[in-house]
This record gives C-alpha cells, structure tokens and sequence, in this order.
C-alpha cells in the first residue's frame, strides 16, 4: 500500500457571489520516503491542497489516507512549514522549536534534547535563548524546520518554504534540507512555482494547470539527479534539458495572449 | 593614528551628542514647568486674571500643606484612589474577558455587533444617576463607573486586534493540532498584548472621568468631592488643588502601566 494517497480530490471554495472550484479530480499516490514537488502557476490550488492533506482543511470530496489511515486522525504525523518562518517572536527559540510537544503535552526531557540536537546539527548552537527578531531570515528558517521536525512527522509539507529568501541563502537551505530529509528517511512534498527548485530537490514534480487545479503532468526525475545533493543537481548536465521540457509545459498552460 | 581609536573617538563623540541632546529636552521641559507657574503666579498676584477664580500656586500650595497635615488630603485621595485602580482593572479584565469570548464564538460576535455599536457610541456617564439608583450612593456606584466607561471600548478594540493576528500563526499550532484554547493562549493572546496595553494607557484617563464623575454625583467624598465642594463654595484653590493632585496620580499610573509594558512584552529588543 502507498504511503500517501489522494483518490479523487475535488474543491470548491464559496462566497456570496461565486463558488469557485480550487481543485478538481486530484489522484495520486506518494510512495514512504519520496521527495515530491508541487509545481504550478499561482492560482492553481497548490496550498489548498496542502491544507487539505495536512487535515486542516476538509476536501469538498474525496479521500486521503497516511498509511491506510484517515489524515484527519493522523494529523500528528504530519509537518508542516510555510512560506514564512512564523517563529511566534515573544517565545525564545526554544521555546519556539519546543512548542509541537508543549501543544501535545509530551514535553519531557528527552524530547527537549532531540529538540536541541537537532538546532545544533542544523549548525545553531547557542542561540535557544535568544529570540526570533535576534536571528537572520536563513537562521529563522532553519529553527522553523527544527519547530516542524522536532516532532518527528513522518510526511512533512513545504510550502514554498524559500521563496522568502535571498538566492544564495535558498541554495544553502535546499542542500541542508534536502540532506536532513534523505538522512531522516522523511517522505516530503514541496510546494513552489520555482522550477530549478523542483527539478534539483525532488524525485516526482507534478506540474499543475489553474482553474481549477488539476494535475496537468507528471517528471520523473532520473536517478542521476535525485543522488545529487540540490546544489550539484542545479549544474549537472541532465538539468538544462529537464528545465527546458518543464518550461514548455509550463508555458503551455499561461494563456496565449498573456505578453 | 590608527583606524580604530578613529572609530572609538567617533562613538565617544556621538555618544556625548545624545547625552547634549537629552540635556537641552531637559532644560526646556524645566523650562516650560517654570514659566507655567511662576507665570500663573505673577499673573494672579498683578491681578491680570482673577484670583479668586484661578487661585494661584502658593495658595494651592498652602492649601496642600494644611491638607497633608491635617490629614484630609490622604483621606480623599485614598478613597479617589482605590476607586480608579479598582474601575480600571475591572473594566480592563471585564473587557478582555467579554473580547475572549466573542473571539471564541463567532456566531455571538455577529449577534453582539449592533449591541456594541450602540453601547459604545451611547455617553457612558450619562448612565450615572441609574447607577448611583441601582446600587446606593456608595463605593460600589463609582467603582462601577469607573469600569463602565472603559469596558465597552476594551472590548471592541481587544477583539479587533484578536482578529487580526496572522492566521498563520493559527495554522502553525493547527498543525501541530492545537485545541482552540491552546491557539488562544499560545497566539491570539500574547500577540495581542501591545494592544492591550495601549488600552490600559488609555483606560487610566478613562478610569478618573468615571471616577470623578461618579464623585460629583454622589458628593460624599473623594477627589471629584473636593472638586464640586470646590467649586460650591467657591473655593477654587480646592478645585486647583485637586486638579493637581489628580494629574500626578493619574501621571503615575499611567508610567507603571508602562513599566507593565516592558515586563510583559519581550522579544529581545
């Protein structure tokens, strides 16, 4: 059985005016330990989508299970990290990396030493008592993905988590999460509308169509590229092709008379 | 000479440069203190304004020795006192209180609104002779008044800013599936802290009207007793001297309300 799977997803937001469909006939299986890519233009329900399979939002139809469970109920397995850090800035980052089990009430010494160990392999040592504001946006983001992995979810969910970033920063970051997620064993869908992102951090991209969303295209990524670390990816020479055919895919879907 | 003692001297210069500035704010702060009331004074004694209505500060000063010695000035301002801090912090937690559980049930928030509305643009002092009815011309009236007036306002403005915290602060501890009162302890509340603390500095001015006026009402004693006793018997040294007195107690609420401020809010800055 799939780790993750989506049967048949449909989504339609309401207002007083209109009843807009965010998402339509989504299907699709994630196998444990996958690094899959949501890419798509904005608009195409990408984040919908998340929130749905994070649990936080109910789809208008459909099913997703976690391991043959209802995600609903195993919303604990799930992590999930936003464009933004959203480190609660009144809270000292250890506060801020402790609060996963502060909420579920198994904070204990144990887990504050997994929490700990896990800042400092993230090269954060010594900054637990300082606060959010003291910390540059990479640092911030790098104790957000310690706040989402201090928990150990076994799906975590990437929601365009560099786009805040200045490039070389964001390249940094894709090596170190990309590596932290392989070492782990984590199964991981990055949502973004970067397609050198896509192509050097996972091993399927989905490729999304707007209006409603639907899942236009499925990459499979060759092997060559998923062992190499994002950076590497990014210069290898199976890359350039791979962009292109995204690229005209992508194109593809913009609207003729968009330029 | 080398670079860094460059940089040193240059920090040591600009250091002096604040500390010059600072001094010059102080000055002219004395500066305008003095002239207020030595012009008062001047002006009173040359009879350019009436003395009889404007008193002058070495009678309200007099007045306030007298005062202390005897004994009455504490006795009114004790009870002036209580009764403000007592207003304040009822109507403050009553208004927080009220802001927490229309942010728990939007469906109460949506029915409460017109009431709010109204409650909020209606005169709340006008509500006094009711009160001063309803629970006896006592303590317990003023005190109510001095929370009336503040409670309505605390609760709009705190369930505004309840609202408008980042909703994805709310989906961080979603997913971490937090229960709605954990999302309202660990987010909505403390990011709403500045808010309410900016409330609180304008409660404090709220609180003395109600207060005062509550006095001027039921006319037994307090600082707002002084005031209209004052002002009966035309002795407006009394009403000055109240006056003052109100204006440095409401100043020093006012700055521990701000020291609050700094205990509470922390994020490293």
């Amino acid at each position: 059985m799939d780790f993750l799977s989506l049967q048949e997803i449909h989504h339609t937001y309401f207002t007083k005016t209109s009843a807009t469909t965010a998402l339509s006939d989504i299907s699709l299986e994630i196998g444990e330990g996958e690094f899959v890519s949501f890419l798509g233009p904005s608009g195409c329900g990408k984040t919908t989508l998340l929130s749905i399979i994070a649990g936080l939002l109910e789809p208008t139809a459909g099913a997703i299970t976690l391991e043959g469970k209802d995600v609903q109920e195993a919303s604990k397995n799930i992590g999930y990290m936003l464009q933004q850090d959203y480190l609660f800035p009144w809270k000292t980052i250890e506060e801020n990396i402790l609060l996963g089990f502060k909420i579920d009430g198994s904070l204990n010494d144990s887990n504050r030493d997994y929490a700990l160990t896990l800042l400092e392999k993230m090269g954060l040592k010594g900054v637990e008592k300082q606060y959010p504001k003291q910390l540059s946006g990479g640092m911030r983001q790098r104790v957000a993905l310690v706040r989402t992995l201090a928990t150990e979810p076994k799906l975590l969910m990437l929601d365009e988590p560099f786009s805040a970033l200045d490039y070389q920063t964001k390249l940094k970051l894709e090596d170190l999460v990309s590596n932290t997620l392989k070492s782990f064993g984590k199964t991981a869908i990055l949502v973004t509308h970067d397609i050198g992102e896509a192509i050097a951090m996972s091993d399927r991209i989905f490729l999304f169509s707007s209006s409603p969303g639907q899942i236009h295209k499925t990459f499979i990524m060759p092997d060559e590229l998923r062992e190499a670390t994002p950076f590497n990816a990014r210069n290898h020479e199976a890359y350039s092709s791979i962009f292109q055919t995204v690229w005209k895919e992508l194109e593809s879907l913009e609207p003729a008379n968009k330029h | 000479m080398n670079p860094q003692t460059n940089i040193e001297q240059g920090h040591r210069r600009y250091l002096q440069s604040l500390k010059r500035e600072k001094k010059w704010v102080r000055f002219y702060q004395l500066i305008i203190f003095l002239v207020f009331f030595s012009g008062w004074e001047i002006a009173s004694r040359l009879q350019w304004i009436d003395p009889l209505i404007f008193s002058s500060p070495s009678k309200v000063w007099e007045l306030f020795l007298a005062k202390v010695q005897d004994g009455t000035l504490f006795v009114d301002l004790s009870y002036t006192l209580f009764e403000t801090i007592f207003g304040f912090i009822l109507g403050t937690v009553l208004g927080t209180l009220l802001a927490a559980i229309l942010w728990w049930s939007p469906l109460l928030s949506k029915i409460a609104d017109p009431y709010l509305v109204v409650l909020n643009s209606m005169p709340k002092v006008a509500l006094g002779p009711i009160l001063i009815v309803a629970l006896g011309p006592s303590f317990t009236s003023i005190v109510a008044m001095g929370a009336i007036i503040s409670i309505i306002i605390t609760t709009i403005v705190v369930y505004t800013s309840f609202k408008e915290v980042d909703p994805n602060y709310i989906k961080v501890l979603q997913t971490f599936g937090a229960t709605r009162f954990q999302i309202f302890k660990e987010a909505i509340l403390p990011a709403s802290f500045p808010v309410i603390i900016s409330t609180l500095k304008v409660n404090v001015g709220l609180s003395w009207v109600g207060v005062i006026v509550g006095e001027f009402l039921v006319a037994s004693k307090g600082l707002g007793y002084m005031i209209i006793y004052g002002f009966q018997v035309f002795n407006f040294t009394l009403v000055m001297l109240s006056l003052l007195v109100i204006a440095v107690c409401a100043t020093i609420m006012y700055q521990l309300v701000e020291l609050l401020e700094r205990k509470l809010i922390k994020n490293g800055s």
